[in-house]
């Protein structure tokens, strides 16, 4: 059924498509905090979008409320600074009109886990082909220092002087179990392997989340400084990889091993344990990856980093494109006069 | 024996039984089969709230209530002439609406010691002379039923079942429908199953003949023509109308449509119907709340859709955020709200017009947006397609408020053709040296629609304030002042693009009924029975609720007394007599049912005799 829209959609892009980075900086100045998490996120999805070959005016980002909000305000492209919780549903609505659209969300753990929380599971259940960036910071920064659904027990902040009380969401896990088919977790500190996140997150098809650990400095400065700082991070978290070994540690010389459904620490270095004994991480497994995102906060156990799950499943605004399509061909297209007319009508002459 | 014919200007029939007797089935019947003989016809399902109520029992009573006649029929009747009860509780339940010396038409099987039990008689009304006031038709319809198919060999279940289609053929032989249609929608509705076919024609013409031959059956009843405009007709629901009025407006505006929508009573039907509509290339989302019906409709205007939402009362509360996002955003949105009595879950099913200040001023900030409001079922098609033109010409959400009276009252509504409704094409900002977000159309004010797609046009929305013209995120004080006002001024033009106010009667004088939403019925009704009986008064119905229409503020001036009847306590009546500093004489009922014509009539009889005395 062809309307005006389809003028937009199928116009070829004028020009080359070719980008730098900097043509997806807008003239406008960034105004988060100096040392924030989130210009680690938006330096590398700038420097990714060159490389994805997608017209700029193709690609939309849509945000809720919170420090995140803001970053369509920072990328050169179309964007929707929307209502708190609701960036998924606005993203959802966007991309299930709209597939040619490249659809990248940004959200906080209050935004998308909190207030927005219904939203987010329904989006992985349904598989939306959107790309979820959700900066994590465990904390409510821009209403200036709450605790939030990944605050962590006993977390001292403006509204739990003596300490929260509640136990966290792992926001990997809460994701895995909705249904969501890319799942992974990156953070600020390691731009190169956050890249290569973002760039795996928009070539899949479905929905993907990405859990991206951003320091906030004023808040909660330095929560993840253990999983993120350079001097204790191969020590302290492990580098998922697709058909390969979980190994870690500074000189490799730990692994996972699965002890019946328990993954455990094992040296491999004193003979007891070879690599050959330790998990092998298979994205295509999704009860290894809810093995692994359970690993997330247990203290004797390196926090997993990396891909935990990529599954192919048709994308919810494909399988609305395809009823469609499905429809037409079995029974042609909507004759309107008929569908006013309807089962009974009769005539006055 | 002979009988005699009677001629009568409209007649009310009740079916009524249990929820598994096809009571909605056979009113249906009647309904589409007086529409195909030229009668004007307004219908009213009223079924329980349960489910799958114990059979028997009085709050199971499922009934079908149908209207028609010759002219001015716009309610559903006021009181029942013909009530069909299938068994004991539906008697019970309906008889107090029964008009004096009335019809009743019982099925005897249905008033056995079981039955009259869980009806709560403590002796069989069929028998014990409490009927006497009423014409009592008693009749063991199952009896006459297995005569009449004896030896086809039908499946028993399938024989019983059969009873609805009996009544409906006595009832067409009382008022001497054709009985054609309900045939050719049988073989259209049970297509291939020739047993069922069989049995719903043999004992429809059954009933017919059970009547015509029944001595106890003296008189049949004729209702002449209406004078209808020609053309082609069809009984709609309002929630029906809305979702074809949805289709069509995408249609006419040359975009796609979306709905995003969560199931609520009595809005669901919008949903289920456009949910079916795939092969017009319609889209929608069962959304997983109602404020992600809304935002993901707002998603889809962004992306240049039709895009709608539909919800009734408690569903709009949840919406009213988002309603603001598409306020200053200034997207294109259709709201479509079937009111039912609140607050909180209230009475669920039923009829109230109590959102309409909600409407109007329910959300924070200065959100002014359009409110209309459907008067009719088939009013609905019209105002939707009208709320899709007004949105789309003036980039604003516009709500529409129909309730769940006219959303399942079903009317005839004369089938417009393609031609005759407005072109809603919009225009989509193209040229990236003229645009910017913000840059007003200087005669609507409305900005641009720059959907994602359109190469040098990439900007940002949002629900900061924005600068003027630019679009930019902007703090500054003189500039929020300036776009609270511009779009407070962009609403307010579209007083120059509605119709005025229509006045039915003298242009001056004591007294002025004014209507608003479904009381149209109940009140026009009552207004020209008053005007035949010689009286003097003006009428007049709202559509427009914000902005409201240029004259009626002369109109206001030019009584001594309004009058406003409403479903509420007295909504309209407050915004009234606030915008225009007039004293409102209100009416109000929050029974979760409508009004009844004679109810206004003898209101506005007394405020005449008031000035009289």
């Amino acid at each position: 059924m062809k309307t005006i829209l389809n003028d937009i959609i199928e116009k070829p892009h004028e020009g080359e498509i070719k980008y730098t980075p900097k043509d997806f900086k807008p003239d406008v100045d960034v105004r988060w905090c100096a040392g924030c998490g989130a210009y680690a996120v938006l330096s590398p999805v700038q420097r990714i979008m060159p490389e994805l070959g997608i017209p700029k005016e193709k690609i939309v980002s849509v945000s809720g409320i919170g420090c995140s909000g803001r970053f369509p305000y920072y990328m050169e492209t179309y964007g929707f600074h929307s209502i708190h919780g609701r960036a998924l549903a606005i993203a959802s609505g966007l991309k299930i009109s709209r597939p040619d659209l490249s659809v990248w969300v940004a959200t906080g753990d209050g935004d998308n886990m909190s207030i927005g929380g219904n939203h987010f599971i329904h989006t992985c259940r349904r598989n939306v082909d959107i790309n979820i960036m959700m900066f994590n910071n465990e904390v409510y920064s821009l209403t200036k220092g709450q605790y939030s659904p990944t605050s962590h027990k006993g977390q001292i902040t403006k509204s739990s002087p003596l300490g929260v009380l509640d136990d966290p969401f792992n926001p990997t896990s809460l994701a895995l179990g909705a249904g969501a088919t890319f799942v992974g977790r990156g953070h600020d500190k390691d731009r190169k392997l956050l890249q290569y996140l973002l760039d795996r997150a928009a070539r899949h098809k479905g929905t993907s989340f990405l859990e991206i650990y951003t320091n906030c400095r004023i808040f909660n400065d330095g929560a993840f400084e253990e999983f993120t700082s350079k001097d204790t991070r191969e020590e302290t978290t492990i580098w998922l990889e697709d058909g390969k070994p979980l190994i870690f540690g500074k000189n490799k010389d730990k692994g996972i091993i699965l002890d019946g459904y328990t993954p455990k620490v094992v040296p491999i270095n004193n003979g007891s344990y070879s690599v050959d004994d330790l998990l092998v991480h298979n994205e295509k497994d999704s009860t290894l990856a809810l093995i692994l995102s359970d690993m997330s906060f247990n203290p004797e156990l390196p926090r997993p980093m990396g891909i935990f799950q990529s599954l192919e499943k048709s994308p919810y605004d494909q399988r609305v494109e395809d009823q469609i399509e499905y429809e037409i061909k079995t029974k042609g297209e909507g004759n309107l006069e008929e569908l006013l007319l309807g089962e009974s009508f009769w005539e006055i002459k | 024996m002979s009988k005699t014919v009677e001629h009568l200007d409209e007649v009310t029939v009740r079916f009524a039984g249990d929820s598994g007797d096809g009571m909605q089935l056979i009113g249906t019947q009647l309904s589409d089969t007086s529409g195909f003989a030229g009668n004007e016809v307004n219908t009213f399902p009223d079924y329980p709230s349960e489910i799958r109520a114990p059979e028997g029992t009085l709050y199971g009573v499922s009934a079908f209530q149908v209207h028609f006649g010759t002219k001015n029929i716009k309610t559903t009747g006021d009181f029942i002439d013909v009530l069909v009860a299938m068994n004991a509780s539906s008697l019970k339940v309906n008889l107090q609406n029964l008009r004096e010396h009335g019809i009743i038409i019982v099925n005897t099987g249905g008033f056995d010691e079981k039955n009259l039990k869980l009806a709560a008689y403590s002796s069989n009304p069929l028998e014990n002379g409490s009927l006497e006031k009423y014409q009592v038709f008693a009749i063991d319809m199952f009896d006459e039923i297995k005569k009449e198919l004896d030896g086809l060999n039908l499946n028993p279940k399938l024989v019983k079942r059969t009873k609805n289609i009996f009544a409906l053929g006595i009832v067409y032989w009382m008022f001497d429908r054709p009985i054609e249609p309900s045939i050719a929608w049988i073989n259209k509705k049970f297509k291939g199953k020739e047993d069922i076919v069989l049995a719903n024609v043999k004992v429809l013409k059954a009933g017919w003949n059970f009547a015509e031959k029944n001595p106890v059956f003296k008189k049949q009843y004729q209702i002449k023509r209406a004078s209808l405009e020609p053309g082609k007709y069809r009984n709609i629901t309002g929630n029906q109308a809305v979702a074809l009025g949805l289709v069509v407006a995408s249609r006419k505006a040359n975009i796609p449509l979306f709905l995003g929508s969560y199931p609520i009573t009595p809005a669901s039907e919008i949903l289920h119907a456009i949910s079916g509509y795939k092969k017009y290339g319609v889209k929608h989302l069962q959304a997983e709340d109602e404020i992600a019906g809304i935002t993901s409709a707002i998603g889809a205007a962004f992306g240049g859709y039709l895009a709608a939402t539909t919800t009734s009362g408690p569903g709009l509360s949840l919406k009213t955020e988002a309603i603001g996002l598409a306020i200053i955003t200034e997207l294109p949105l259709v709201i479509v709200n079937v009111q039912r009595a609140g607050p909180s879950t209230g009475l669920p099913t039923k009829p109230e017009q109590s959102d309409l200040l909600q409407a109007m001023y329910g959300r924070h900030g200065e959100a002014p947006m359009p409110v209309l409001a459907a008067a009719s079922a088939s009013d609905c098609f019209n105002m939707t397609v009208e709320a899709a033109r007004l949105a789309l010409k003036y980039m604003t959400p516009v709500i529409l408020l129909t309730d769940g009276y006219i959303g399942q009252a079903t009317e005839p509504w004369k089938i417009p053709g393609m031609e005759e409704l407005p072109d809603l094409t919009p225009e989509f900002a193209k040229d990236p040296e003229t645009f910017a977000p913000y840059k007003r159309d200087p005669d609507t004010l409305s900005r641009p629609w720059a959907i994602p797609g359109v190469q040098g046009l990439e900007h940002r929305i949002g629900g900061l304030e924005k600068a003027d013209v630019t679009g930019h995120v902007s703090h500054d004080p003189m500039n929020h002042q300036r776009m609270v006002e511009l779009r407070k001024e962009k609403i307010e033009r579209i007083v120059n693009d509605i119709p005025e106010l229509e006045l039915t009667g003298d242009k001056e004088g004591d007294l002025l009924v004014l209507s608003w939403g479904s009381t149209y019925g109940a009140a026009k009704t009552a207004y020209d029975k008053l005007i035949d009986e010689g009286h003097k008064l003006s009428f007049a119905h709202l559509k427009y609720i914000h902005p409201f229409p240029k004259n009626l503020g002369e109109i206001l001036f030019s009584f001594k007394r309004i009058f406003i009847p409403e479903m509420n306590m007295g909504q309209l009546k407050t915004i009234v007599q606030s915008t225009y500093l007039v004293p409102v004489i209100g009416m109000n009922k929050v029974q979760g049912k409508p009004f009844k014509a004679i109810e206004i009539e003898e209101k506005i009889l007394e405020l005449l005799n008031q000035k009289e005395p």
